[in-house]
């Protein structure tokens, strides 16, 4: 518990409506969307309103050592913005302005409680898109999927937000402000501070401002839906449709229990014989549309495909609808949901695929596994039920050896959730003595006292 | 036994909510307070923590669950297929249970809780509401003189001189009808919106309906049901049923999205349990339409041959839209109208933040979340709002009066009215 003195000088700083202190209110800042974490309860819930607020709570935070969380909106899924050693859960969702659309400079200027669908509209007024498109687009706000590092559905033709965040004004952990990057597309002025702060999941500093690239948004697009009898056609269409040197912008796969379950709930007219599919969008300039569609057709029909094209909106809406419905498909299934992201290059995503049927055939699992086939970044979704020590005993394993199988393949541990403290145990396993070394030394760099989300990311003491 | 009565038995609700957050998207009342404890994951976590003894019932939990409108909109973008208004008004239940209800609560539904008395004392309101309220000139609107628990700024519409059940016949037969109803008014349009009221049994009349109006009916039970008190609630849901037990009819009729609400969804799950209601319960609301979901599936609309040359838009009630589904059967019946144009609004399913006596305890709020609605209706600059909720109705007024737009709203039967009685001439 905080004493009433720090109390009393967070009130100051930031005026009693900004400052939360009845256990009912912390107890809504005690998880976030991570399934299988526990829980803990901030002293104190505040909301700054502006840079200097944020200066003062960390200021505060500073001089008495008091851990501080940064928290969005809470959707992110690695136990990010969880308040583990208590202290102070700092909500940034009233920073929420959109400062400037530059459409000369295809830029825009957020604050970090700017919701991601808010700012995609008010840009599309320009004609321009905000292309990250994280699954929580309507709900996540800007500052917590740059701190994140988003992906989403696009990544594979547009790329993530780190490759659209240019600038940033930051508080570090000393109540300092400082700003890096800024508005012009070349920038090599000493080292790329934007890029370090962007998915540092609020551990190295609080990100106040942020400025970001935008894109024209593409005049037509083509969708499709292909499927396939077995997982190695499913995998020669991917990287068949690369190897025809055509980027789509979305390439998203679905495996046989996704498809089942999806169909059992949407009613879509899902083939749920299929073993996998593929649904695919490319988009642009309308000849080169006509032109890419053509040799996705040639290339899924060259690997055994069924293909269906989306012919109108209505149809195009109806694919992406399936699409969408396969996380919530999977989640009416049972009581828990542990979705992770374990991510592996495009040419092992059978092997990755067949790993985890085995995996789930071994520990006696549910696991259906959707994601960015183009991408390779995979939503392997564990059904579960948390009430259920046993089971869940067995889900842990299972997790244990996705990561493994997944790093083996020469993948990573995360495509775009982030490590939080969902998966800190398993860094050393792919950054080895010498980089974990390294995180940590840029970590008690940035932040000496280790106030800023402190227990994620990395362990200073181990 | 029902998560109304054993909070323990709402578990497996919680349990399906993967906090994923979506809920935030859709809730009024976190666009206002943009804090978790606004929405309902938060809420479910309290729920949640309730259980687990980590918080226990008192005034701050009561304040915090009370800020919900009940407007089911994170229900219907829940992926999880989660019912927080079920969670939510489980918890208000556990909440009267366990520490009571406000005094005040206590001693208005104690007045719910005997028809007669209630009657009376809205009639005697009828007479007396002139020391308290006064006419807004050249409208049926009117504002608290006195600070009578009423926000000073709000216009109302005040009772009417005679209530609708003694005014109208208690059977109302046109020349050979087709189908026999009975029609539930609700107290909006019983007490206040009894111009909605007639027009229903006019309109139903002229598509060969005869309507029977039980005069013995009360208010649904609502109003009690999401203060939490189930004891008076079950009381007004076996009286009211017992009412229109006595009655032979192919339907009954509503044109409100809360009353459809209670005898569709309502009744037979608060009297599952019960020996004797369940069954008449149960069978009560296979028989309970809403007004244009009756006229659409059940008549085929009498289509009418003038042309009315009126814009409108159309407000759906969030009990009609996402209680009971009821959202295409009104946009029909306007389409359907000669020289009926139905402009849409933006969101016209979004809360119009009444969500009844909430507009009384969180005026401010409220208004805010109303100013949004109001917004997006003169965004489309039409010659009359068109809903089916008398609660939505009073609301709306108010919005469009403070944003000084001289524009009517209606209930969707009144226009239909409207376009006969010109037929007629």
């Amino acid at each position: 518990m905080l004493s009433q003195k720090i109390i009393a000088e967070l009130t100051e700083a930031l005026g009693k409506e900004n400052v939360l202190t009845e256990k009912e209110e912390l107890a809504c800042y005690s998880f976030d969307a991570t399934a299988d974490m526990p829980q803990a309860m901030p002293d104190v819930f505040v909301t700054p309103t502006c840079t200097e607020e944020v200066q003062k709570v960390v200021e505060i935070a500073s001089k008495h050592r008091i851990p501080v969380y940064t928290r969005g909106s809470g959707t992110n899924l690695s136990g990010g913005t969880i308040p583990l050693k208590n202290g102070i859960v700092m909500g940034m969702v009233r920073m929420d302005k959109i400062l400037e659309v530059d459409a000369e400079n295809l830029t825009a200027v957020v604050q970090p409680g700017v919701i991601i669908q808010d700012l995609n509209d008010e840009v599309g007024k320009h004609g321009l898109i905000y292309p990250p498109d994280p699954g929580t687009v309507t709900t996540a706000t800007m500052g917590g999927s740059v701190a994140e590092c988003s992906g989403g559905l696009r990544g594979l033709k547009y790329g993530v937000t780190k490759d659209y965040v240019m600038g940033l004004e930051v508080v570090l952990a000393n109540g300092k402000v400082m700003r890096c990057g800024g508005k012009t597309v070349k920038n090599v002025t000493a080292y790329d501070m934007v890029k370090l702060f962007v998915g540092s999941e609020g551990t190295l500093g609080i990100i106040t401002e942020i400025i970001v690239k935008l894109i024209p948004a593409p005049e037509t697009r083509k969708s499709f839906l292909a499927s396939f009898k077995s997982l190695e056609d499913a995998a020669g269409s991917i990287t068949g449709i690369i190897a025809s040197k055509v980027i789509p912008a979305t390439l998203e796969i679905m495996d046989n229990a996704t498809i089942k379950t999806v169909e059992n709930y949407a009613h879509v007219g899902l083939p749920t014989n299929a073993e996998a599919i593929l649904l695919i969008e490319v988009d642009g300039l309308p000849g080169v549309v006509a032109k890419e569609a053509q040799a996705v057709e040639k290339v899924c029909r060259e690997n055994n495909g069924q293909l269906k094209v989306a012919e109108t909106d209505q149809e195009r809406d109806n694919l992406w609808a399936a699409r969408r419905a396969a996380l919530p498909a999977l989640a009416q299934v049972s009581p828990t949901t542990v979705l992770e992201d374990a991510t592996v290059p495009r040419s092992e995503i059978p092997k990755m695929l067949k790993a985890l049927k085995e995996i789930a055939g071994k520990y006696d699992l549910k696991i259906g596994t959707f994601g960015h086939a183009g991408d390779g970044n995979l939503h392997p979704t564990i059904l579960t039920d948390e009430r259920n020590k046993e089971e869940m005993a067995r889900v842990h394993r299972a997790v244990d050896e996705i990561f493994d199988a997944a790093l083996q393949l020469g993948g990573t541990l995360s495509g775009e959730h982030g490590i939080g403290m969902a998966k800190m145990k398993y860094l050393k396993n792919e950054f080895k003595e010498a980089g974990v070394e390294a995180l940590r030394s840029v970590k008690k760099a940035l932040d000496p006292e280790n106030i800023l989300n402190p227990g994620k990311v990395i362990d200073l003491e181990g | 036994m029902s998560y109304y009565d054993l909070l323990q038995n709402i578990d497996e609700e919680i349990i399906k909510c993967m906090k994923c957050g979506n809920c935030q998207a859709v809730c009024p009342i976190y666009k206002e307070i943009q804090g978790e404890s606004g929405v309902a994951r938060g809420k479910i976590q309290m729920a949640k923590a309730l259980l687990e003894g980590k918080l226990e019932y008192n005034d701050k939990l009561a304040e915090l669950f009370g800020l919900c409108l009940t407007c089911k909109a994170c229900a219907d973008n829940c992926p999880c297929g989660v019912r927080p208004d079920k969670i939510i008004l489980a918890v208000r239940a556990a909440l009267a249970r366990e520490k009571g209800l406000h005094p005040l609560k206590r001693r208005i539904f104690s007045v719910l809780a005997k028809p007669k008395v209630f009657r009376f004392g809205m009639n005697a309101g009828s007479i007396f509401q002139g020391l308290g309220l006064k006419r807004v000139k050249g409208k049926n609107l009117a504002q608290p003189r006195l600070p009578i628990g009423l926000d000073m700024r709000r216009v109302i519409r005040p009772l009417a001189p005679q209530s609708l059940i003694s005014e109208l016949p208690r059977i109302n037969k046109p020349q050979n009808p087709q189908f026999k109803v009975a029609f539930f008014t609700g107290c909006m349009l019983n007490y206040l919106y009894t111009d909605a009221g007639k027009a229903v049994v006019d309109v139903l009349n002229k598509n060969g309906v005869e309507v029977v109006i039980p005069e013995a009916q009360h208010c649904c039970g609502i109003p009690t049901f999401v203060h939490g008190d189930m004891a008076t609630t079950r009381k007004i849901a076996k009286y009211n049923i017992d009412v229109f037990m006595k009655e032979d009819f192919d339907a009954i009729i509503t044109h409100c999205g809360t009353c459809i609400g209670a005898w569709a969804e309502h009744y037979p799950e608060f009297l599952a349990d019960d020996p004797e209601y369940a069954e008449k319960a149960n069978k009560l609301a296979n028989k309970a339409y809403d007004f244009s979901q009756f006229l659409i599936e059940k008549v085929g609309l009498k289509r009418p041959e003038v042309s009315l040359d009126v814009k409108v838009t159309y407000h759906d009630p969030c009990h009609l839209v996402r209680g009971v589904g009821v959202a295409p059967q009104p946009r029909e019946i306007l389409k359907a109208m000669p020289g009926v144009e139905l402009a849409e609004m933006k969101k016209p399913d979004r809360c119009c933040g009444s969500a009844g006596s909430f507009s009384l305890t969180h005026y401010e709020m409220s208004s805010k979340i109303r100013d949004k609605k109001t917004e997006d209706i003169l965004s489309v600059n039409p010659d009359a709002v068109i809903t089916s909720c008398g609660a939505c109705r009073m609301q709306l007024e108010d919005g469009l009066y403070q944003a000084g737009a001289d524009i009517p709203v209606k209930h969707l039967a009144m226009l239909l009215q409207e376009a006969y009685q010109k037929e007629g001439k």
